[in-house]
């Protein structure tokens, strides 16, 4: 799923400087799942700038609401009928989220409450990892189910480089080898001849090197 | 042995009965073009082609291909290293090409430490293409004449091909598969990681001739004087992919501080004579950055100079 | 034990301080209360394993949150017993109950009369 983490609470006072009735809107897929935008968040958030504001002596007005998704017309529809109660909106949806809202709503200011990271897996809680890269190819027949794309510094397609130690990545002792780990799965999977196949010259073009992607299923339109 | 397939001075050594020696030059953190001649003049008679590297450690340098230019035009035989840290397949190739225009025959093909090594560690990397497709690139450049996207090369470049091979790096029993693997790919010469563990890299090589892999390439074993005990500790402990046994350590550091270079030398020589005696070791690729003026005396007290003259 | 302990506290029951959220916290303080404090069992003594553990990083949590907003971290606090010490629950109270009055009321209710004025 997306990753995301909450933005310093500082840096989105600055983006709202000036703005007195504002909407926090949160989501309830990916970002509740990491805790970084979800109902819990929008409410820690609204109440910290609550406070803020009125220690501050500002009269600002704070509103919540968390809609199921902020990536669907259905849902962004739903606040339709108060919207024109602010002057902006911090969204805690993921960049497509946030984007989705801004499209949506032309002239009302979006602001984004979190930094969306990377596409990952809940290692545990409070631990998310990159497993993805979106390159639109995928390539995990060939390397044992690990993504060298997503998970190796290098993004190399003939991996280890020469710098990697003990099962880690040059850059990083917490960072695994993504190449130790594809020799290690393809061992275990009786695949290790695959690891001397030459892989092809890699077309970048299915990702973000092409330009922004669609996928379009005419058989669902 | 095989046939020569480009005018490339170190191709024809060691296609040749004699060891091979190379050496390495890193260029300025500046334009001024002098202090490459400098270390190039200091290498002339020495060696065979000189490399010369490509921001190294992903510390902003001037261009290899800049430097390589420099070489060439005083005489000496350059190896363009190139990695693939920093530029796509377009400039890739038309690096080649510039190199080529110079009639530089020779690269080494590389993947360079990541950027958060250097200096601009916020920097983005390439990675169009890995060190492997780039053996692939320059050998089809060459061999089939023609460019990445199918045109054809006007002026093929005619570059020896080389990579790198880290014996020492993890995990050990992928290393050959892994030299396998670049052979396949089209790499005609491999120079190693400096080489402090003998037992391992005579390991490595043993495990290399199974599979008759010495008698495919040339492989040059990579060789770098210690300058300090301070050096020796370094390397063992901060520097990835590198081996250096406790003994080799403990050597510098019961050397007295002011004879420690010469020690560092002296196990660098023995190293040399040793590695001769390995069936496959084709020749010696001698490190010694910042260090260049020894290189000269390593060179001589291994008995490698003068260098053949191989018209 | 019908020990004293000072009139401005106002006790909330719960079955364990692990149930205390931190919007409970901060929703209090944005109401007004000049300070909130939980109490729970000893550490390593939790009676649902670690519930009280979940409250001191919640309240550690509310402190950041509510020395930014100006308000002042030391107004939340976490305070350990075990069931049976009564005379330290009556300490906590006054302890407690003279930091605030030192630190004064919470900016938040002037600022709101200063609104409603």
């Amino acid at each position: 799923m997306i990753i995301a983490d909450k933005k310093p609470v500082e840096e989105i006072i600055d983006m709202v400087k000036g703005c007195k009735k504002i909407l926090i809107a949160g989501c309830n897929e990916c970002v509740t799942v990491c805790e970084a935008g979800g109902k819990k968040e929008v409410g820690i958030l609204a109440s910290t700038l609550r406070m803020y504001f009125l220690t501050k002596k500002q009269d600002v007005l704070i509103e919540e609401v968390t809609l199921e998704r902020q990536c669907d017309h259905e849902y962004l529809e739903e606040i339709r009928g108060r919207i024109d109660r602010y002057d902006a909106i911090i969204s805690l949806a993921c960049g497509v989220g946030v984007q989705f809202m801004a499209e949506k709503y032309h002239s009302m200011p979006v602001y984004p409450g979190v930094n969306t990271c990377f596409l990952g897996a809940n290692e545990q809680r409070g631990l998310w990892t990159e497993r993805c890269q979106a390159c639109g190819t995928c390539i995990l027949a060939t390397t044992g189910g690990v993504c060298p794309i997503a998970r190796c510094a290098k993004r190399i397609l003939h991996g280890p480089c020469g710098g990697s130690t003990n099962g880690k990545c040059e850059i990083n002792k917490d960072i695994d080898c993504a190449w130790q780990l594809i020799i290690d799965r393809l061992k275990a999977l009786n695949k290790l001849d695959d690891y001397e196949k030459i892989m092809p010259l890699k077309d970048w073009s299915t990702d973000r090197a092409g330009g922004p992607r669609k996928v379009i299923r005419e058989d669902i339109q | 042995m095989m046939s020569l397939k480009t005018p490339s001075r170190l191709e024809k050594v060691l296609a040749s009965k004699h060891f091979a020696v190379t050496s390495e030059v890193g260029p300025p953190r500046g334009s001024d073009p002098v202090i490459v001649e400098e270390k190039g003049k200091l290498l002339k008679d020495y060696v065979d082609a000189v490399n010369v590297t490509d921001n190294q450690t992903s510390v902003t340098r001037m261009c290899s291909l800049a430097a390589c230019i420099r070489l060439k035009l005083i005489g000496l035989e350059p190896i363009l290293q190139m990695v693939t840290r920093d530029r796509n397949r377009i400039a890739i190739q038309s690096d080649i090409l510039g190199a080529a225009s110079f009639d530089i025959n020779n690269i080494l093909c590389l993947s360079g430490d990541h950027q958060s090594f250097g200096d601009c560690a916020h920097g983005q990397n390439v990675h169009d293409i890995d060190s492997m497709q780039l053996i692939q690139t320059a050998r089809h450049m060459r061999d089939e004449g023609k460019f990445l996207g199918g045109g054809d090369i006007k002026r093929p470049p005619k570059m020896f091909v080389g990579a790198a091979a880290n014996p020492f790096a993890d995990p050990f029993e992928i290393r050959i598969p892994r030299l396998a693997n670049k052979i396949a790919a089209g790499v005609e010469f491999i120079q190693t990681q400096c080489i402090y563990n003998l037992e391992k890299f005579e390991l490595w090589m043993e495990k290399a001739r199974d599979r008759g892999l010495h008698e495919k390439i040339s492989i040059m074993a990579g060789l770098t004087p210690l300058k300090t005990a301070g050096m020796a500790r370094y390397m063992k402990k901060r520097v990835p992919g590198m081996d250096v046994p406790d003994e080799v350590v403990k050597r510098m550091a019961d050397t007295p501080k002011e004879k420690q270079g010469e020690e560092g030398i002296k196990i660098c020589i023995e190293s040399i004579e040793r590695l001769k005696e390995v069936e496959g070791v084709k020749g010696f690729h001698i490190m010694a950055i910042e260090w260049e003026e020894k290189v000269p005396e390593i060179v001589k007290k291994t008995g490698l100079y003068p260098r053949p003259d191989l018209k | 034990m019908r020990l004293k302990y000072p009139a401005s506290i106002k006790i909330i029951l719960v079955p364990c301080t692990g149930k205390v959220d931190i919007l409970h916290i901060l929703r209090a303080f944005e109401k007004g209360a000049d300070g909130v404090y939980a109490v729970g069992c000893m550490e390593g003594d939790c009676h649902y394993n670690s519930g009280n553990l979940r409250a001191r990083k919640r309240i550690e949590q509310a402190k950041k949150i509510l020395d930014f907003a100006g308000i002042g971290g030391e107004r939340v606090q976490m305070k350990n017993l075990s069931s049976g010490e009564g005379p330290l629950f009556a300490r906590y109270a006054v302890e407690m109950h003279e930091m605030i009055l030192e630190m004064g009321p919470n900016p938040i209710k002037m600022a709101k009369k200063k609104k409603a004025a």
